[in-house]
């Protein structure tokens, strides 16, 4: 194939008009850069603020895993002296916090932003402003969790979980836990601010003929989750205000002396905690059901079932959250209908394993990466789920609880499953978003390397746990049987860190010099694939109309019928003034720089000595008042627009050569 | 968007056809807004009835402390700012911008009273009855929950106020930097109306009840004269900001706007039906 023919395939054939913002006062522009910087900081692109969540949540993926890898090479051999105990206190608390809040939910959070809207039909997300703030939110909430390595208060050391009273001022006085309080009530408010937008937008965007039924997996998951984190995150929230009202204002919520009970904050943190593990997972479930049946040439098997044990794992959700504190104390009647409701759970979860199974079964299997990475998921997914359902009954927990074999339980839960997945989502979506695909070559070696380097290093620890080895101790005695384990263990982990330093460094490569392709490389199932890559800004130059549960499918084996709708479509569009398209703004990023500033004042400037309350209440009010006139200014601009005429070239070659 | 909607000639209140359900996505929003809210507020409540079920010892009654009719009071004024707050949503959605102004400004007064009640309260509770955030832990819950509650109005009331003030933005075509000043003024009128009316109240009323009224007038005009001309000139800058010039930019299509803010106005009222029963009065059977 020719260069110029490949690159007519690759680039978007659509001509556009520029936007032209109308003159407005001295405080009210719009801006319209369409590349540089401010182009990122003032986008209301679903797909840029996905890119933006996504490099983002790559960054502390790293920082995280460099975390652990410290770890990991402090355990290695007994009585090692790598870290001090007050080191490794602040590497798991941090690195605990980073891979949940700061690398998983946000790398789904890219997924949801980049890939929901584009498989419903959808030009954008319902509030695409609002979605905007949602990311820099995240980032002020991120920014004021990793504050402390600046700091001499150090970074957060009270464990991710930041039981109290460890967590009190009695305990831990510095502002380390402050940030971390505050870090994580700003991502709180970013997640509830996002899952808003997308329930709103799954709702209410669905191209026509998308009824609830037809949406794609990955789409049902997103709304599902959605709700999770709509629901959950409030009790965190008021835990964190808990929290936050003992250290600054001397309240008595978990100061015992006073008649507070630590317990409170478990019940609180957990009833976020555990429907947290499933707004972790179900994102992930949700992209092995589009990868399999793609590489399976088969529709997903039981899509009604599917969709039903998703939702049904999201209620149960909010109903176990107190097997996480089996050994507390709760009482016999109580730890029991727990325990029963931990085992209800594994159903809805198996009764999906099943039905990958089932997708799998008789297909023509194709096994590239992604499919690769996907299956990886399902196996490594069922191995953490079996050792879930041992913790779930009660007596059996008590021995193993703190102990290392939850921890290799929710490693397998959550980089076998989530991370597995989230690999598996980048590989696949990867040509749909750079017009590049990654090396099969590369590919495969990098998940042959993390496969073995993620068992290597969390098989192991299920026996070290069962013979007694505890969690969140930085070292232990040559004399206790676990120095073979953990050793073993640790040159796994180096095999793991290698495996993803060669993951990213094949992405990397790939962006710039990667083999190009044209649309719909993976002859896939989902609306998504119907466009050119990469998508323009406005999505689809027609919005389609959905005919079947795969709806891209269905387009490519109806093409007649399909051309003359959208011929059509595109007149009705034409005539009512073109494509819609919202003005990008700057107040959303402006708005959280005002939420820094009082974050900033509220978390990390000292009372005393004698400037500090004045720059304390300073830094707050100013921040404050920052925040509001930029949110008001916000509200004032309104949501303007402009308006696109796209034009097809219908000289593009079929979708079959494009694939070639 | 909303462009497009505003030009369709028969506005239906309940229905855009814009979006897959017919539901408004602004609607759609506040609601699941709202379920997030009940959880917030779900695990507050649940904090203040766990410590009052395990009361420490040395715990203060409540009975000795909370002051029922006043409560009551601000409660019933709180529920019939409910009541403006329909009729408003109702005039816009008949585009009746002059009607919603009213009801409006009716709700923020009526929001208000409330919120000068809890200060009060608050006062009273600390400085009389010798609860406080930090020396028990039913000041800590008490506090903190109706505190988040006292919050939730009083962003109620800023956004009534803004709603308020942007009904008076002009109409397409005269807006531009004159306007925008304007609302801004508008803005610096009602803090400062809110605000000194609040504090002359509360100076008042604690001056009543220290001296008798023969006496405690004087000496709070003496003592408050500069607040008092403060607010009168507030209040009249308001007057006359509030008169009506030209046709405005605001009409039947910003109805939406107007019913998410009611949503949350009635949703923090039900949240306080909730708080009233469940930290007040349950504390009497």
């Amino acid at each position: 194939m020719s260069p110029p023919m490949q690159d007519a395939l690759v680039k978007t054939n659509f001509i556009t008009e520029e936007p032209h913002a109308p003159a407005k006062h001295l405080v009210l522009w719009r801006p319209t850069a369409k590349t540089g910087l401010i182009s990122w900081l003032t986008t209301v692109d679903h797909k840029r603020i996905g890119f933006l969540y996504g490099i983002s949540a790559l960054f502390f993926f790293l920082v995280g895993g460099f975390e652990a890898l410290l770890i990991r090479l402090q355990l290695a051999v007994p009585n090692n002296t790598l870290l001090t105990a007050e080191q490794y206190n602040r590497m798991f608390t941090m690195h605990g916090t980073t891979m949940i809040f700061l690398a998983i939910m946000p790398l789904s959070a890219a997924f949801f932003n980049f890939i929901m809207p584009l498989q419903i039909g959808a030009r954008d997300v319902a509030f695409p402003r609002l979605n905007a703030f949602s990311y820099w939110t995240f980032l002020v909430g991120a920014i004021i969790i990793n504050l402390g390595w600046f700091m001499k208060d150090g970074p957060p050391n009270g464990g991710w979980f930041g039981y109290t009273p460890l967590t009190t001022k009695t305990y831990i006085p510095g502002h380390s836990i402050d940030m971390w309080v505050m870090g994580l009530q700003l991502l709180g408010v970013a997640s509830i601010a996002a899952s808003l937008n997308f329930i709103v937008t799954i709702i209410n965007l669905r191209a026509p003929g998308m009824t609830m039924m037809r949406l794609p997996v990955f789409t049902w998951m997103t709304l599902v989750t959605s709700f999770l984190i709509v629901l959950a995150f409030p009790a965190i929230t008021i835990a964190l205000v808990e929290l936050m009202m003992d250290r600054l204002f001397g309240t008595n919520f978990f100061e015992v002396s006073n008649g507070g009970m630590p317990i409170l904050w478990q019940h609180l943190f957990w009833v976020f905690g555990h429907p947290e593990v499933y707004i972790l997972i179900l994102p992930a479930m949700g992209i092995v059901s589009e990868i399999l049946p793609t590489f399976s040439r088969k529709p997903l098997f039981g899509y009604p079932i599917v969709v039903f044990s998703g939702a049904c794992i999201g209620f149960l959700g909010f109903g176990v959250w107190s097997h996480h504190m089996f050994t507390t104390g709760l009482g016999t009647v109580t730890t029991a209908a727990f325990a029963l409701a931990t085992m209800a759970i594994a159903v809805p979860t198996g009764v999906k394993i099943f039905n990958w199974i089932g997708t799998l079964w008789g297909g023509h299997l194709r096994m590239r990466t992604p499919m690769m990475f996907a299956l990886g998921f399902v196996w490594l997914f069922m191995i953490g789920g079996f050792s879930g359902i041992m913790h779930s009954a009660a007596p059996a927990d008590a021995q193993q609880h703190d102990s290392y074999f939850v921890v290799a339980h929710f490693h397998y839960v959550l980089i076998g499953g989530s991370l597995f997945a989230l690999l598996a989502g980048i590989h696949y979506w990867f040509p749909l978003m750079f017009g590049r695909k990654v090396s099969e070559f590369w590919g495969k070696l990098s998940f042959w390397v993390i496969f073995v380097g993620f068992n290597t290093t969390f098989f192991p620890m299920h026996f070290l746990g069962l013979n007694g080895m505890p969690r969140r101790t930085f070292t232990y005695d040559a004399n206790m049987g676990w120095n073979d384990g953990n050793l073993i263990s640790t040159i796994g982990a180096c095999i793991l860190g290698i495996g993803i330093a060669i993951y990213f460094t094949v992405m990397i490569f790939t962006y710039f010099k990667g083999e190009r392709v044209g649309r719909d490389v993976w002859d896939a199932r989902t609306l998504e694939w119907s466009l050119p890559n990469p998508p323009p800004e406005y999505n689809f130059a027609v919005i389609p109309t959905i005919h079947a549960r795969d709806a891209w499918w269905y387009e490519k084996h109806h093409q007649e019928e399909i051309e003359k709708e959208k011929a059509a479509h595109a007149g009705a569009e034409a005539s009512h003034g073109g494509i819609h398209m919202p003005f990008p703004s700057i107040y959303p990023f402006l708005s959280a720089i005002g939420i820094l500033i009082w974050a900033v004042g509220v978390a990390v400037i000292d009372p005393s000595p004698a400037p500090g309350i004045h720059l304390k209440l300073g830094m707050v009010f100013v921040g404050f008042a920052f925040m509001f006139a930029n949110v008001y200014l916000w509200s004032l601009e309104g949501a303007d627009g402009y308006h696109l005429h796209p034009h097809e070239e219908h000289n593009e070659p079929s979708q079959q050569e494009a694939h070639q | 968007m909303s462009d497009a909607a505003a030009s369709t000639a028969a506005l239906d209140p309940h229905h855009d056809a814009t979006t897959s359900t017919g539901i408004p996505n602004k609607k759609l929003l506040m609601w699941a807004f709202l379920a997030s809210d009940c959880m917030f507020f779900g695990c507050l409540i649940s904090t203040h009835l766990i410590y009052r079920l395990h009361p420490p010892p040395g715990n203060p009654d409540p009975r000795e402390i909370f002051n029922p009719p006043l409560t009551s009071f601000s409660t019933f004024i709180l529920l019939m700012s409910s009541l403006l707050m329909a009729l408003a949503v109702s005039a816009i959605q008949r585009g009746n911008v002059r009607s919603m102004r009213h009801a409006l400004l009716g709700t923020i007064f009526f929001g208000c009273i409330f919120l000068t009640c809890q200060v009060y309260e608050f006062s009273d509770f600390v400085f009389d009855k010798h609860m406080t955030i930090t020396n028990c832990i039913l000041g800590s819950t008490f506090f903190t929950l109706t505190g988040t509650h006292g919050c939730h109005v009083a962003v109620g009331v800023l956004w009534l106020t803004l709603m308020y003030i942007r009904s008076f933005q002009p109409a397409e075509g005269t807006s531009g930097n004159a306007w925008f000043l304007r609302n801004l003024l508008h803005m610096a009128l009602f803090v400062a109306a809110i605000g000194l009316s609040m504090y002359l109240v509360l100076d008042l009323v604690h001056g009543l009840q220290a001296a008798a009224l023969t006496a405690a007038l004087p000496a709070f005009l003496r003592r408050d004269a500069l607040f008092l001309a403060g607010a009168i000139v507030s209040y009249v800058g308001l007057n006359l900001l509030g008169r009506t010039r030209g046709p405005v930019s605001f009409n039947e299509a910003n109805a939406i706007d107007v019913e998410s803010m009611g949503l949350y106005w009635h949703f923090v009222d039900i949240v306080w039906i909730v708080i009233f029963t469940v930290v007040y009065l349950l504390e009497y059977i």
